[in-house]
């Protein structure tokens, strides 16, 4: 007989088969290879599948990959908290002063994804460029005399479009949480005196924790490993991790260290949402 | 309406509150008295909670002043006033213990950790929830979040405690020995309570004074013994406790004496004092009788000056009670007669011949 499952048990599973086939063939799988991959070492035009650790030794020691490591976390960290911050008002906003319309004021949240990532950022180029919008304004104002060049192809511009692009993905966990909070909470504490200042620090925000813990990883995890930004508007010292494991799996033709950073730089940002996530729960106190 | 005395804790002038368009609460006129337990009573709908969260600092009156402890309120936030609110949901910080949330107001008057620590367990004992204080809000049951919300109202000692229908999510035994309780709690610290509630019950049991309220007015306020011997409105009678209606018309009067002629009972002489202030006796068409200011007499041999012939037609027993419906003399509607299951009487049936004893001293005028 082996193993019995009740009806509901065996009717969920059947449910979730398709779904959960298709996960892990198209992510499981080429986990598995890259996984692989990263313990195998490149000989010009084949590959020798003899299992060693030498790719890894060299992504964790070369300088090059430390330096691109650290600052994709830099960028990412960045990302993060600038959209984070950015969101909350938003959601607040819409959780607690948006009485008749918040359905649309979602809706227009989501307008930004009707167009293409990329269309995205180009335009972001055009603001951000030496003769861009932005430039040409200022200069028109007479606020400066020569164009800004911190501002394109560099870290800047990639935090800056990179937090453009996730601000509706933060958005909606925090207000989802924000909707969750039951408001006679917040009648409670300011009858026990708090103003709002001190409300929001005792209440609102731990109850949000989940939805902010949500917002962070949702945008932690991706920026990591984005190539697309840095490549766009990045220039040479907004490179990223994942531009240099393109590199390898491209140009350079050694797949197996690729592989061997794509799936440190993997370990790392686990390690990072980890300890996220155990932050906020300990900020959240006791709430599930 | 009852005098409004300047030593009143809280007084309501002319309060409305208008939503929109509807008229939640149109003049109420109110003084709350220091340390008394005072009850807003009445239907669903009919503005009780809109009232208690003008006191609380929650909303803000349309028109008409509240002032508290002397001071007008308006513009004063709920986290400036002298009261503390237990919610109807109770409110519990889910994210904080017992002692966190019972401490939650003295840690923002900035007092020290070991006094917080020290009246926090002080409050849990006064609502018997000793040693609960490192217990997270989602391990109480109803009745201990009752409890623990009661507590942190309590460690504020404020002026004014105001409560939002505390009880109605308990079952009825933890109910009853609740409303004990709060009362004797009450009593002991002398804080002023007000009560929500539409439990009229409830309402007797603990108050020393009720407001009824129908549609955002006050219809009565008084002590619970008058609200019940003496209500003013038929609506009052019939919303507390169960009031037979007969129907009457004025015979004669003077100075001091109403003559009234009860359809189903006969003529009846009432002191003129017993009317409600300002009634016509002229436009009196009915009076009311307690049930248990009936008597059921099963052999009909009794001296009492007031007696009628009826016949049961329906008892309901309720083990100490029986209420029984007897048809009197007239076309009029059964009255219910509630009578006491002492030794030796019992329960008669439907059907039985039975002489009605009424007094004229239980007979209740409205306005
Ligand atoms: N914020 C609001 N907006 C519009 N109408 C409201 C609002 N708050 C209350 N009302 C209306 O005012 C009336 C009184 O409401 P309130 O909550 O004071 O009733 P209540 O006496 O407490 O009733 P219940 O016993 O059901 O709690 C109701 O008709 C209600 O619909
Ligand atoms: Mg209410």
């Amino acid at each position: 007989m082996g193993m019995t499952l009740d009806k509901e048990a065996r009717q969920g599973l059947t449910l979730l088969s398709p779904t959960a086939l298709y996960a892990l063939l198209m992510l499981a799988a080429p986990l598995a290879m890259v996984v692989t991959f990263s313990f195998w070492t490149q000989n010009y035009l084949d590959i020798e599948t003899t299992l060693t650790l030498d790719n890894y030794r060299e992504a964790w020691s070369k300088p090059i990959y430390q330096v691109l490591m650290i600052r994709s976390l830099k960028i990412s960290l960045l990302v993060t908290v600038v959209t984070v911050v950015l969101a909350f008002p938003i959601a607040y906003f819409l959780s607690f002063h948006v009485k008749n319309r918040k359905a649309l004021w979602l809706f227009l949240i989501t307008v930004p994804f009707w167009t293409s990532y990329l269309l995205r950022v180009f335009l972001w180029k055009v603001i951000l460029g030496y003769n861009g919008v932005l430039n040409t304004a200022l200069m028109e104002l007479g606020l400066i005399a020569e164009p800004l060049t911190f501002i394109l192809y560099n870290a800047n511009a990639v935090v800056l479009t990179l937090a453009h692009a996730w601000a509706p993905f933060a958005i909606l966990p925090i207000f989802v949480a924000l909707e969750k909070i039951d408001r006679s909470l917040l009648e409670a504490a300011e009858d026990l005196g708090d103003g709002p200042v001190r409300r929001f620090f005792r209440i609102t925000l731990p109850l949000a924790m989940p939805g902010v813990i949500a917002s962070t990883l949702i945008v932690l995890i991706p920026t990591v490993g984005d190539f697309i930004t840095p490549k766009l508007v990045g220039g040479t010292d907004g490179l990223m991790i994942a531009n240099m494991i393109q590199i390898q799996f491209g140009k350079a033709n050694n797949a197996p260290l690729g592989a061997a950073l794509a799936v440190s730089s993997m370990m790392i940002v686990a390690v990072i949402s980890l300890i996220i996530y155990a932050a906020g729960k300990k900020f959240g106190g006791r709430v599930q | 309406m009852a005098a409004i005395d300047a030593n009143d804790i809280i007084v309501l002038s002319d309060v409305t509150k208008t939503f929109g368009t509807f008229q939640a609460l149109k003049g109420i006129n109110a003084g709350i008295r220091e340390g008394e337990f005072f009850s807003l009573l009445g239907p669903s709908g009919c503005g009780k909670t809109t009232l208690l969260r003008m006191i609380a600092g929650f909303d803000e009156p349309t028109t008409g002043t509240i002032d508290i402890n002397g001071k007008p309120m308006a513009g004063i936030s709920a986290n400036k006033r002298p009261t503390n609110m237990v919610f109807q949901s109770y409110a519990i910080f889910p994210h904080l213990s017992v002692a966190e949330n019972v401490g939650y107001g003295l840690k923002t008057q900035k007092m020290p950790k070991k006094e917080i620590a020290t009246e926090v367990d002080k409050a849990l004992d006064m609502v018997d929830l000793h040693g609960l204080g490192d217990r997270g809000a989602h391990e109480l049951s109803g009745g201990q979040r009752q409890r623990v919300a009661l507590a942190r109202a309590l460690v504020m000692r404020p002026k004014v405690i105001l409560l939002d229908e505390p009880l109605s999510a308990l079952d009825k035994k933890l109910r009853d020995q609740m409303q004990v309780e709060l009362r004797s709690l009450q009593q002991t610290l002398g804080i002023t309570f007000i009560l929500v509630t539409h439990d009229q019950e409830e309402a007797l049991i603990m108050s020393d004074r009720i407001a009824v309220m129908f549609e955002g007015e006050i219809a009565q306020l008084a002590s619970p013994e008058e609200l019940y011997r003496r209500p003013r409105t038929k609506r009052v009678a019939s919303f507390i406790g169960v009031m037979n209606f007969l129907d009457a018309k004025l015979g004669s009067q003077d100075e001091t004496t109403l003559t009234i002629n009860i359809d189903a009972l006969g003529p009846v002489q009432v002191p003129i004092d017993i009317a409600p202030a300002g009634l016509n006796p002229a436009t009196i068409d009915a009076v009311g009788i307690r049930p248990e200011m009936l008597t059921v007499l099963g052999d009909g041999n009794d001296n009492a000056e007031h007696k009628v012939e009826g016949e049961v037609t329906g008892t309901a027993y309720y083990g100490d009670m029986t209420y029984y419906t007897v048809q009197l003399p007239g076309s009029g509607e059964p009255v219910t007669i509630s009578m006491r299951n002492t030794a030796g009487r019992s329960v008669l049936p439907a059907g039985s011949k039975v002489m009605v004893r009424w007094g004229a001293e239980s007979v209740v005028l409205f306005e």
